[in-house]
């Protein structure tokens, strides 16, 4: 079979973040649950393998199964550091950023989730990175989405205002990693594939 | 156990940062292990090869203004294909600008809206390094600055070049993975420079 782009011509791409519930579909062909290998199916734990997003990065089997290791030991790993909802807003702060409306509608609900300042998540997502917040909120986001720009311009003074909000380094690393890692899932999520509208 | 962030971000072996990164084990694990499958040690040369995906990783930090983990992947390249290399650094400076920029699908968001030019490889990146590179690099400058200008006619771009769907995938995952290999050592730098004072 010749390799060909998958079209969704006629659909409305949403517009505006949000932390509803947003599908996603790839412009790939996923690999057919049939033909995934003893090393797909590796690769693919912790994952769902019906998900057409992990099902087109199963191509690159080692990579996805390295990418999903690390991607839960930043985000769930509980040994000190930085909460799981601020893990999550720093994710959210590089998606806002970056501009993916699927990432950051699933990492502004996990904020939610974890934090309960549903709120505060909603300004991120309708003001943006410059949204009012309170100062811990405020220096994460601002650390992230400095981390994000390109070129970075994180500096002494992001590290000094987490700091003062009362982090301490191994949340700083926390923050580091998960804006960062999301430097890599937003580019996957943009460049391979489309958000859908809100399933309602 | 240092790795290459280490050296990059100057963390020495029992540095408070490094004790910091060893609490996220996996994390630094697997990170080293992307690094190894995408660029430094992959299986599969045929969907990518090595001078292409050295090639697209300088691009992508150079692009970056990530200098130390660009220097690390120019010193790669040089070894490899040093025609490539000048053709690169001949068209550097054309391209280097800023991000991330780009349009949503019009909206509330459209005030945010912020275009940019594409970007097209000039002739000497083909001669030197074949049109499947010309393109890789053209995606990899779209993907870097206007990530949200994606398209389904970019991915089309690399398939009429020579890419398969396997090879697109790797390519992503390599573009997309070092934008957050040049942050962790644009975070850890900063970090292990103004370590705590306790």
């Amino acid at each position: 079979m010749t390799d060909q782009i998958v079209r969704y011509p006629g659909v409305v791409r949403p517009n505006a973040f949000t932390a509803e519930r947003l599908g996603w579909r790839p412009w790939l062909e996923p690999k057919p649950v049939d033909d995934l290998t003893a090393e797909d199916r590796h690769a693919l734990e912790g994952r769902d393998v019906t998900d057409p997003y992990f099902r087109v990065l199963v191509r690159d089997p080692i990579v996805l199964g390295a990418r999903t290791r690390a991607d839960i030991d930043i985000f769930t790993n509980d040994e000190g550091g930085l909460d799981r909802a601020e893990r999550e807003l720093a994710a959210a702060a590089a998606s806002r950023t970056n501009g993916c409306l699927f990432c950051a509608s699933v990492h502004a609900r996990f904020a939610i989730e974890q934090s309960g300042r549903r709120d505060d998540v909603q300004r991120l997502l309708d003001e943006g990175i410059d949204a009012e917040q309170d100062e811990r909120w405020t220096a994460i986001i601002e650390a992230s989405a400095a981390l994000t720009a390109t070129p970075s311009f994180f500096g002494p003074a992001h590290v000094e205002a987490l700091r003062a909000a009362g982090l301490d380094d191994q949340a700083i690393v926390d923050v580091i990693q998960s804006a960062g890692f999301f430097n890599w899932a937003n580019r996957l999520m943009l460049s391979i594939g489309e958000p859908l509208p809100p399933r309602r | 156990m240092s790795d290459l962030i280490d050296d990059l971000a100057g963390i020495a072996p029992g540095s408070p940062l490094d004790v910091l990164r060893s609490r996220r084990p996996t994390a630094r694990r697997d990170v080293q292990a992307s690094y190894d499958a995408l660029i430094a040690d992959p299986r599969d040369l045929g969907r990518a090869s090595a001078a292409e995906r050295i090639a697209v990783a300088y691009w992508v930090a150079a692009l970056s203004g990530a200098a130390r983990l660009a220097e690390h992947y120019r010193g790669l390249l040089a070894g490899l294909d040093p025609d490539v290399l000048a053709a690169i650094d001949a068209a550097l400076p054309a391209a280097t600008t800023t991000g991330p920029v780009g349009s949503y699908p019009p909206g509330p968001l459209s005030v945010e809206d912020e275009a940019a030019p594409e970007w097209s490889a000039p002739a000497g990146i083909a001669a030197a390094g074949g049109p499947r590179l010309a393109a890789a690099l053209e995606h990899a400058h779209l993907v870097t600055y206007r990530p949200r200008d994606a398209s389904p006619d970019a991915l089309q771009a690399l398939l009429d070049a020579g890419w398969t769907t396997d090879g697109i995938v790797t390519l992503s995952q390599l573009i997309a993975f070092v934008h957050f290999q040049l942050r962790l050592v644009a975070g850890f730098t900063v970090l292990a420079a103004h370590a705590e004072e306790d």
